[in-house]
């Protein structure tokens, strides 16, 4: 191998470069960080779901030891420039009705009524005990299906409803192709209240600058477009605004939000001329960060009887919560056009009403919308093939799409795909034949300990997103991400995405990228993110978006790098820049390999810029700003294995097989461990977690005690493999992998609990199917 | 406050603290060992679990002062002048950690599972990691890890 051989890194599975510092404790997380001077700030919240206040004393609490300042809304109205911020409006007649920061009506438990800061962490909790408020409890309503009843109490009165909007996607006629059809099954499905737990609770941390600035250090996923809400809520000069995301720990869409706790920060930090802290702790988060889910969904399948599914058709109706966060309104929408899965449906039907309850708002958790769509069609596939009397792989081989690009009958189009391949691979990989032979012997038996098999047939939409797309839907920023490529004159190359990483491994993955383009050493090419101060434009980390849309950024500005780079050679060597190739880090001119320069030279040589083409600018770097064209299509097939005690309810998971199509991988260790990952979190739906709220609205669910957080005892280990369908919309060919496994998984799941109870006539469990619930179904279905 | 002197990865400290303080926080605030992490206030994450006297302890159902006397291992103390500690290089040979926030508390866990002998299967790996949570992994890979650190570990030097 000569020296300049480069070695290829694109497809390896290279070892995270992240985890030295998250190995030995000397993480950045926020909460590490304590500069001289610093605040705590803790927030006093409503215990009520909806009340009045009625008095308010902060005099005790002002008194407290340490205590440097307590302040309720009516405290910092004027601090407020705009309400705390929604960034899609899903129709024109949307209703927001405004949310500040702090509230005297609070409209769910956990609403911020107050806030303390102190000297110390304990002080601040220790004074907040302090402040005396007196409320007027209101009626409440919590559950979504009866958000719209007659005399259902209003979250808020002045909208005389609880209808925040009403949205529709349909082809004509779907109706009467239903009213017509030969076979048509319906089934009403509820998606409980997930939790989302990132392990790192939110984090904050506000400094004030000497020119009128503030730093914002937050546990966030977006740094970026959290400066431009941040600014635009506290009417600051954007330019006066650095936020940075240190390390954060996990987001799952839970700090892909702008937080009360955040402006609070800010606003004080800039009004005490002090650094002001905040640190969340796991049963405020509870409460105070946002949920996931809590949908009820009726969805029909209409079929002909010779199983050819000819129409589908869903009616939502989606938990908004108290009030809009950053996309509430919008979760639904992520999974509008997927309603008809990997199959060729060609009549089509989704309306979604959103809905305000007392409750703490939903938004994004990892999948938004697409688990909720995945979920009721793959539940219902099941059942359409127990109504034709059809095997449920046959049913969805009959129905999938085979050629591609397709466009489907929302209107949007699928890429790529290879719906078949992934599931041929699962069948081999799961010895189905054998778990069949088993499952029959253990019904001939009577075991207590029946088995199901469950499968998952799915495709998502992801990569968000093209601008022009999200534009007319109504979302108020673009989808576009940025990355800049320096090459530095000492030979190395700095790299500055506007990604921002929060377990994903960009920092390796990206490195990779560059590394392979340039035919350098790993080790040479530095990524930084997360500071807006470095990385100065982005669109931040979610919809798995950060390598089909920011990783091919940073393949364009590497592109752009090579191009200057070329001109620079060609002007030296007296060709034209076509003559030149470029392997292995090193310009050589074709047919002449003895006339060569390399591109760690021409840094140099671009830096030094003695020797230039005429006009050219010096240095040697590239921005690139890269829109998608389509979203990205990832698909596959899950299947799941569980054993069912008959006697206690008790479900477990056996074996879990998944065959995933990403199109082409950067780092197989990084993006297995994003499908291990997802898949737990819906296994975790399926089976285990629910946020649930009594009649008055409080959380029953409100800790790490009552919610539960699968450890590892309750898990198997998985079986992965992947078939490859490379994305042709993008030149590395990827897809994106953050979401698939929990948009596949808890169908697959759940159908498995059904497959195991289905000799009994057990037709449904609902999510979680605890083992109360499956108890339940069994007495029942044996009564 | 209660003045009470105990060991922090091989250093004596001695400290006035006050008798509601718990352990995580005396290491955190006090020492400034920010390595153990804080994830939940119920003692049901694991993510700030540390070793007292070698057994594996969850920091926050300990008050500081009931460490005195006590020797205390973090996870800055863990790996030694020779490199990264097996637990620790298992979990990135495996990509075990990807926030790497409940990573201290797991790799302190799994240490004290392994060097208690407690490591001998996947299922008593899975049992013995039952009180520390992680959200990213699904724990797939922390359980390979932890199995292959036990092998190093077992394996006579």
């Amino acid at each position: 191998m000569s020296a300049t051989q480069a070695r290829r890194y694109i497809g390896e599975p290279v070892k995270r470069r992240e985890d030295r510092s998250l190995l030995v404790g000397t993480g950045t997380f926020v909460d590490n960080m304590t500069p001289l001077g610093t605040l705590v700030m803790a927030v006093v919240r409503s215990p009520y779901a909806h009340a009045r206040i009625t008095s308010l004393n902060l005099d005790a609490a002002r008194r407290a030891p340490g205590v440097v300042a307590v302040l309720a809304a009516a405290d910092l109205a004027e601090d407020w420039k705009a309400a705390m911020p929604c960034a899609w409006p899903v129709t024109e007649e949307m209703r927001n009705p405004p949310h500040y920061p702090l509230t005297d009506h609070p409209r769910y438990q956990g609403d911020g009524v107050a806030v303390v800061i102190a000297e110390s962490r304990a002080q601040a909790k220790d004074a907040a005990e302090l402040v005396e408020i007196e409320y007027e409890s209101l009626p409440v309503l919590v559950e979504v299906a009866k958000a719209l009843d007659a005399g259902a109490p209003l979250v808020h009165e002045e909208l005389g409803t609880n209808e925040c909007y009403t949205w529709v996607l349909e082809t004509a006629d779907t109706d009467q192709v239903i009213a017509d059809a030969e076979v048509v099954v319906t089934r009403r499905y509820f998606q409980p209240r997930l939790i989302p737990n990132a392990i790192e609770p939110r984090a904050v941390l506000a400094v004030p600058g000497l020119v009128d600035d503030v730093t914002l250090y937050s546990a966030t996923q977006i740094p970026h477009i959290l400066r431009v809400l941040v600014a635009a809520t506290l009417g600051m000069n954007e330019s006066k605004l650095r936020v940075v995301a240190p390390d954060v720990g996990g987001g799952f869409g839970s700090k892909l939000d702008v937080y009360a706790e955040e402006l609070l920060a800010v606003a004080l930090a800039r009004r005490l001329g002090r650094p002001v802290k905040w640190t969340e702790e796991r049963s405020e988060g509870y409460v105070a960060t946002i949920h996931g889910r809590d949908f009820v969904t009726e969805y029909t399948l209409a079929a002909t009887k010779d199983g050819k599914i000819t129409a589908c058709r869903a009616k939502v109706h989606a938990a908004m919560g108290a009030y809009l966060q950053l996309v509430t309104p919008g979760v639904p929408l992520l999974g509008a056009w997927i309603y008809s899965g990997p199959y060729d449906i060609p009549n089509y039907s989704v309306t979604f009403v959103g809905v305000f309850t007392n409750t703490t708002p939903t938004d994004a958790y990892r999948g938004a919308g697409r688990p909720e769509a995945t979920y009721v069609i793959e539940r219902t596939m099941d059942a359409l093939a127990r109504e034709l009397g059809l095997d449920p792989l046959e049913l969805r081989r009959r129905n999938f799409i085979t050629e591609f690009p397709k466009t489907i009958a929302s209107g949007l189009t699928i890429d790529s795909g290879d719906y078949v391949a992934s599931l041929d691979r699962l069948e081999e990989l799961l010895g189905l034949e054998a778990l069949r032979d088993e499952q029959r012997a253990r019904h001939a038996s009577g075991s207590t300990k029946q088995l199901g098999v469950g499968f998952s047939t799915y495709n998502e939409m992801c990569g968000l997103a093209p601008s022009r797309i999200l534009g007319a839907i109504r979302y108020a920023a673009g989808g576009w991400d940025a990355a800049t490529v320096r090459c530095l004159p000492t030979g190395s190359v700095q790299v500055i995405t506007g990604t921002s990483p929060h377990g994903q491994g960009h920092e390796t993955a990206w490195a990779q990228i560059v590394a392979d383009r340039f035919g350098c050493d790993i080790a040479e090419v530095e990524v930084l993110h997360g500071d807006t101060s470095i990385a100065s434009i982005g669109m931040d980390t979610y919809g798995s978006r950060s390598l089909p849309v920011g990783g091919v950024a940073l393949w364009h500005a590497a592109e752009k790098v090579v191009d200057k780079a070329r001109e620079i050679v060609a002007h030296e060597l007296e060709v034209s820049a076509e003559d030149l190739e470029f392997a292995d880090g090193v310009f050589r001119v074709k047919g002449s390999p003895e006339k060569e320069k390399a591109l760690k030279a021409v840094a140099f040589q671009a830096w030094a810029a003695h020797d230039l083409p005429d006009g050219m600018e010096p240095g040697l770097e590239a921005t690139a700003v890269y829109d998608p064209p389509n979203f990205s299509w990832p698909g596959g097939a899950h299947a799941a294995v569980v054993e069912v005690d008959t006697e206690t309810g008790d479900a477990r998971l056996v074996r879990y097989v998944a065959v995933d199509d990403i199109g082409k991988v950067v780092n197989p260790l990084i993006a297995d461990g994003q499908v291990h990952g997802g898949i737990t979190q819906g296994i975790a739906t399926a089976l285990y977690e629910e946020g649930t709220y009594d009649s008055d609205g409080n959380l029953q669910t409100a800790n790490m005690l009552t919610y539960l957080v699968p450890s590892a005892a309750e898990l198997p280990s998985y079986e992965l493999d992947r078939t490859e369908s490379p994305s042709p919309t993008n030149p590395l060919g990827v897809k994106g992998v953050g979401e698939t496994g929990t948009i596949a998984s808890a169908p697959a799941v759940i159908n498995a609990v059904v497959d195991a109870l289905s000799h009994l006539g057990i037709t449904d469990i609902q999510m979680p199917a605890t083992p109360e619930r499956v108890w339940r179904a069994i007495q029942e279905a044996k009564s | 406050m209660t003045t009470v002197t105990f060991g922090v990865n091989g250093t004596s400290h001695t400290l006035d603290v006050e008798p509601r303080e718990l352990l995580a926080f005396v290491l955190r605030n006090r020492l400034g060992l920010t390595g153990t992490n804080i994830g939940c206030d119920t003692s049901s994450c694991g993510a700030c679990t540390v070793l007292v006297d070698g057994v594996s302890v969850k920091s926050c159902t300990m008050l500081g002062v009931q460490a005195d006397g006590a020797e205390v291992l973090t996870i800055e103390g863990l790996a030694g002048p020779d490199g990264l500690h097996p637990v620790q290089q298992a979990f990135h040979d495996h990509h075990a950690l990807q926030c790497g926030y409940c990573t201290p508390g797991m790799v302190m866990a799994a240490v004290s599972l392994i060097e208690h002998g407690d490591a001998t299967s996947e299922a008593a790996v899975r049992h013995g990691l039952e009180g520390n949570l992680c959200r990213c992994t699904g724990y797939h890979n922390i359980v390979t890890a932890v199995m292959d650190a036990a092998a190093t570990m077992g394996r006579p030097s």
